[in-house]
């Protein structure tokens, strides 16, 4: 599978903040057990796509020369759930960005309604951060060349002729 | 400029959002990597929350010890048989004036470099940075 937690960026203002949304699916395996007959779309995958968001809106202001990598996530709230049907929405602000790595605050929302919030510190593994340089592990890569295909969503407009 | 103790209030309020403490586990003397559990990419969290909470910036190398010195292309001049030398010790303190390198220097060993991390080397140096 495509590890892609998030569908389409909807509002993206370079170095700023950027939104992008995911649709939740009854398609997708995992909710058939996450739970049985109470489908909800797990808090971890809500994080990733956060993370996803925040991650390549901090990678943008280096056009993407660092690899960026989660590192930390000092703060996340649970509010409510998202549940096949709704789409969520996440609206990362960047806090910070520099050459050891940057910062993010996160929102999760369905409609109107808050879903989730996080802030997420994110390393570049280049550069080393602090004593002993930010471990590289394949599990914390926010994004690989295949991500960023994400971007080119939307980009072939809605196929109408007329 | 802030007092002492106000600065010792702001940084405890900033390692308690990092690091996820309680108050009270945060203590002048606490040394940030063994006492309050911090790891290395908690650092770069700190330096964006002290920036922040400040209105100040904190260049890499200024207030956390830079790597480059144990791991660097002349570390062999700084780090002998898991000691710091001499010339490494005398580098600390130049470029290290808010810790106390003096404690340090008592048992120089590579082991101890983390321990010169404490709360109150941050409040040293915010002290410096804010007169």
């Amino acid at each position: 599978m495509r590890w892609f937690w998030i569908d389409r960026f909807v509002e993206f203002e370079s170095g700023v903040r950027a939104s992008a949304v995911k649709n939740v699916t009854m398609a997708e395996e995992h909710l058939h057990d996450h739970f049985p007959g109470f489908p909800v779309m797990p808090g971890s995958l809500m994080l990733e796509g956060m993370a996803q968001t925040g991650g390549i809106l901090l990678g943008e202001t280096s056009d993407f020369e660092h690899i960026v990598v989660l590192a930390k996530v000092p703060k996340v709230t649970y509010h409510s759930w998202a549940q096949p049907g709704d789409t969520i929405r996440y609206d990362a602000t960047l806090q910070d960005a520099r050459e050891e790595g940057g910062m993010v605050t996160c929102r999760a929302t369905v409609g109107e309604r808050l879903v989730a919030e996080a802030e997420i510190v994110f390393a570049h593994v280049d550069q080393s951060a602090g004593f002993g340089g930010a471990q590289v592990d394949q599990k914390n890569f926010v994004f690989e060349l295949g991500l960023l295909d994400i971007l080119d969503v939307g980009k072939v407009g809605d196929g109408t002729t007329s | 400029m802030p007092s002492s103790e106000e600065i010792f209030s702001t940084v405890r309020d900033q390692l308690v959002d990092a690091l996820g403490l309680d108050d009270d586990e945060v203590e002048r003397e606490s040394t940030l990597f063994g006492d309050l559990g911090a790891e290395s990419i908690d650092i770069l969290d700190i330096v964006f929350r002290l920036e922040k909470a400040y209105d100040i910036k904190i260049p890499r190398g200024e207030l956390f010890p830079d790597p480059e010195m144990l791991t660097g292309e002349e570390s062999d001049k700084y780090v002998v048989d898991g000691k710091i030398t001499d010339a490494g010790v005398a580098r600390m303190r130049e470029s290290l004036p808010h810790a106390d390198i003096d404690k340090f220097a008592e048992d120089p060993s590579v082991d101890n470099v983390q321990d010169i991390v404490t709360v109150q080397m941050i409040c040293n140096y915010l002290e410096t940075k804010l007169a």
